[in-house]
């Protein structure tokens, strides 16, 4: 039964003994010594590892996630669908979208169905790490670099949909917030310019014939 | 006894059972995809969906295989018949009709109301491809924002799968749907002028297995999978149709029929399906009140329970003979034997009247022909009588020998001082009392109104108790033909209004929690009429109160005869 129990047979285990202490061990005086040269190191080191923050700023590295945005597309319309994956996605459950139809009759949303009437996310509810920004279809919502949010009541901390545009339009110069993609229409299936050959994380079965590659050159591009 | 084998699984038949090969694979547990059949709807086997290998066994034990896969909803099985879904053949002929489907698919799930309950999706990941072979642009067809006021279509995603169009020939009779053009170019449309408005056109969207059809009542409201579902029953007629109540957040989004057999089939009307607005009305009563000396004033429960118990045993007291509780055909049977129960306690001479369930026009019936009228054998009926439980009500006042009365005559009688004290309970979406009428109330001593909407007869009541809607309690309806079916709690009420059902047990001083299942059994003990409620839990699709034999005989001359089948999907 015990034996069924242990993972490793007891002829691989090996007993050791402590070492045993030497005269000089015993004193504990070298020990001291060691920390005392320590010490006394740090004390006539005169580096300064204090960052001047606010008037110096951190370098931050580039998948830094801050303060969120919503994104814009060519046109200037807020590219998010308001599909809500982002707030299925978040597990601090702090974005809260209410959508609406896209008015058809107006020319700029002619070709869009659904967009978002109101779009709050709660800063101070958000863990900042970043599973709406992985979950957006349209890669609308982004996580910025911006990392100093202040605030003076709990209600300014909730940005709604202008607010987002806003951080938007501040960072989109920064080469740090770049913009990353134009897809904006809707998911990839509509989005195609090029064909890829099989769809990511597909398994293809051997001799599937419907996993080559088309002809070239029988479609005529454009 | 008939066997058939799904997938060397044998499944045994009753001789009289005619299936197909979706319903005998359904017994066996195992999903053949479909789009285009319905339980409900003739077979058109167009969208090829369902492929499987058939075969016969021969008695010596051999297996004879039709060489090319055939269309499980159009292939009856018989004795001997060999079903198999999952060999390579019937895989790869899923994979090449899903890839097809989707040619021209513009897979706009992320904005597609259907995403979390669509056919395609599923039926995708669990059976196709996750590529495809087009290179051509999708041929992208334009929407179409009205077919009727509350239905939507979204052209491209639709598979053609026409269940839309059976639906308004076969079931509703009112064709206004049809399919245009030929080949890749073919569309759903309506007539020019002619929209799909007729009272089930609702339908339309739970058939259409994409999101093609859609809700306008509904769209873009909330994602699938947010909602939360209780199995309820619509309490728009007293047909009683088996329902979903879908909310989120304690808000009604939207109500979804169930397929039950022995109610409604597997749809249920317009009126019942968009019917249910009032449950957030702004007129909803959200606390109990009473009438002191400053004037009527909100109250908490613990405070009004006793002194309403004391209001009414005095009454019971002075003359029992004027004091009546005044039943509605809204209210659940539990909470009616509550009620006149705890009546009955306080004074045997205490009387118990029941307002008449309102009438609306004459029962309306499907199909339609092409004069709009009936046909002989409907399939679904909308009926006249708008309460959800007349007939449970009414047993359970039977028994207590109460009598049936119209609200004028009683009012009449409190007018003439022959009735002093009244509890009326209401529950009515639409208005039960007019100014004119609540104005015969201020004769009255004690006037108690236990109400989900403001009313008229408010200013003259000593109590008001805030009820809910069905949606927000547990109980039992008895539906047109005596068949008993149990509501569920859906959702909280808003601000500190009660479910009936906990008002009547702690008016009546009962301890412990008001549990519907214990209290029909102890209906069922008690009145003979509803012994069949002795089960306690009524399932999912209910029980006739009577034997099937009895229910025959003394249903009407109406014979209904419910759209029946397996699971819609
Ligand atoms: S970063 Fe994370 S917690 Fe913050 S909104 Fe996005 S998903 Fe939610
Ligand atoms: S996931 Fe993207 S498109 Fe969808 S609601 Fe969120 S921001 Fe908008
Ligand atoms: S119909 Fe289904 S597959 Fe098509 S877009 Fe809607 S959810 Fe996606
Ligand atoms: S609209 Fe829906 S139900 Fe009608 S044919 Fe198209 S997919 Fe089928
Ligand atoms: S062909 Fe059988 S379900 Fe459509």
């Amino acid at each position: 039964m015990a034996e069924e129990l242990t993972p490793i047979s007891n002829d691989d285990v090996v007993w050791m003994e402590e070492p045993e202490m030497g005269f000089w061990e015993s004193t504990f005086l070298p020990a001291i010594f060691s920390g005392l040269k320590n010490s006394l190191r740090h004390v006539t080191d005169f580096k300064p590892v204090t960052q001047q923050y606010p008037e110096e700023k951190p370098d931050l590295p580039l998948n830094y996630r801050g303060v969120h945005r919503l994104n814009r597309d060519d046109k200037g319309r807020v590219k998010c669908v308001a599909c809500m994956m982002c707030s299925t996605a978040c597990p601090a459950r702090c974005i809260d979208i209410v959508a609406e139809e896209a008015p058809k009759d107006d020319p700029l949303w002619a070709d869009r169905d659904k967009r978002p009437k109101s779009f709050v996310i709660d800063e101070l509810k958000c863990i900042y790490c970043g599973m709406c920004e992985e979950a957006c279809p349209v890669d609308s919502i982004e996580l910025t670099h911006i990392y100093d949010l202040t605030g003076l009541t709990r209600q300014e901390m909730k940005f709604n949909k202008e607010k987002l545009l806003e951080v938007f339009d501040q960072t989109k110069d920064n080469p740090r917030d770049p913009i990353r993609t134009h897809r904006g229409i809707l998911g990839p299936a509509s989005d195609f310019t090029s064909l890829p050959q099989v769809g990511p994380a597909t398994q293809i079965p051997q001799g599937d014939k419907a996993s080559e590659p088309v002809s070239t050159d029988v479609i005529k591009q454009g | 006894m008939p066997t058939v084998y799904v997938n060397d699984q044998p499944v045994e038949l009753k001789p009289d059972e005619r299936l197909n090969c979706i319903q005998a694979a359904q017994k066996a547990g195992v999903e053949i995809p479909h789009y285009c059949w319905h339980p409900s709807l003739s077979v058109v086997a167009s969208c090829r969906m369902c492929l499987v290998e058939v075969g016969d066994k021969k008695p010596d034990g051999t297996v004879a295989m039709v060489p090319k896969v055939v269309p499980g909803c159009q292939t009856p099985v018989k004795d001997g018949t060999v079903i198999v879904t999952n060999s390579p053949k019937v895989q790869a002929a899923q994979r090449g009709t899903l890839e097809y489907l989707l040619l021209n698919h513009p897979l706009d799930c992320p904005v597609c109301d259907q995403a979390g309950e669509c056919g395609l999706q599923d039926f995708s990941f669990k059976y196709g491809r996750a590529y495809s072979r087009l290179a051509e642009p999708k041929n992208q067809k334009k929407d179409k924002p009205y077919i009727g006021d509350q239905i939507t279509l979204f052209t491209d995603r639709c598979i053609m799968c026409t269940r839309c169009v059976r639906f308004t020939r076969e079931i509703s009779g009112t064709a206004e749907l049809q399919v245009v053009s030929r080949g890749s170019g073919e569309e759903i449309d309506i007539f020019p002028g002619k929209p799909c408005n007729n009272k089930l056109a609702g339908n339309v969207v739970d058939l259409c297995p994409v999101g093609a059809l859609c809700s306008k009542d509904f769209l873009y409201e909330q994602r699938v999978w947010w909602l939360k579902g209780k199995n309820s029953v619509c309490a728009g007629c007293s047909t009683g149709c088996s329902i979903r109540v879908d909310q989120n957040k304690d808000v009604v989004y939207r109500l979804k029929p169930r397929s039950n057999p022995l109610a409604q089939g597997e749809f249920m009307c317009d009126e019942g399906r968009f019917g249910w607005k009032y449950i957030h009305s702004e007129h909803r009563l959200k606390f109990p009140m009473q009438k002191l000396p400053a004037g009527i004033t909100p109250v908490s429960w613990p405070q009004i329970l006793p002194a309403l118990r004391q209001a009414l045993t005095e009454a019971a007291k002075r003359a029992p003979e004027k004091l009546a509780v005044v039943l509605t055909p809204f209210m659940t049977v539990e909470e009616a034997y509550l009620l006149c129960k705890y009546l009955k306690s306080l004074s045997p001479a205490a009387r118990l009247l029941m307002t008449p369930a309102p009438v609306v026009g004459a029962d309306d019936s499907y199909p339609k022909d092409l004069r709009g009228q009936a046909a002989p054998q409907p399939k679904f009926t909308i009926r006249a009588e708008k309460a959800p439980n007349r007939a449970g009500v009414e047993l359970v006042l039977h028994h207590f020998g109460g009598t049936v009365e119209s609200l004028d005559s009683i009012l009449a009688q409190v007018s003439q001082g022959t009735l002093e004290a009244v509890y009326l309970t209401a529950g009515s979406p639409e208005g039960w009392i007019t100014d004119e009428q609540a104005k015969s109330l201020a004769k009255a001593k004690l006037v108690i109104v236990q109400d989900l909407l403001d009313s008229p007869a408010l200013p003259w009541a000593t109590f008001v108790l805030p009820g809910t809607s069905w949606a927000e309690r547990d109980g039992t309806f008895v539906n047109h033909a005596g068949l008993a079916q149990a509501i569920h709690r859906g959702l909280r009420s808003p601000g500190d209004a009660w479910p009936d059902g906990r008002i009547c047990f702690e008016l009546a001083g009962r301890t412990g929690i008001f549990h519907a299942p214990t209290i029909r059994q102890e209906i069922a003990g008690e009145i003979p009429a509803l012994a069949a409620l002795i089960v306690g839990d009524l399932g999912d699709e209910g029980i006739f109160l009577k034997s099937a034999g009895e229910t025959a005989s003394a249903a009407d001359s109406e014979t209904q005869v419910p759209v029946t089948g397996g699971s819609r999907s």
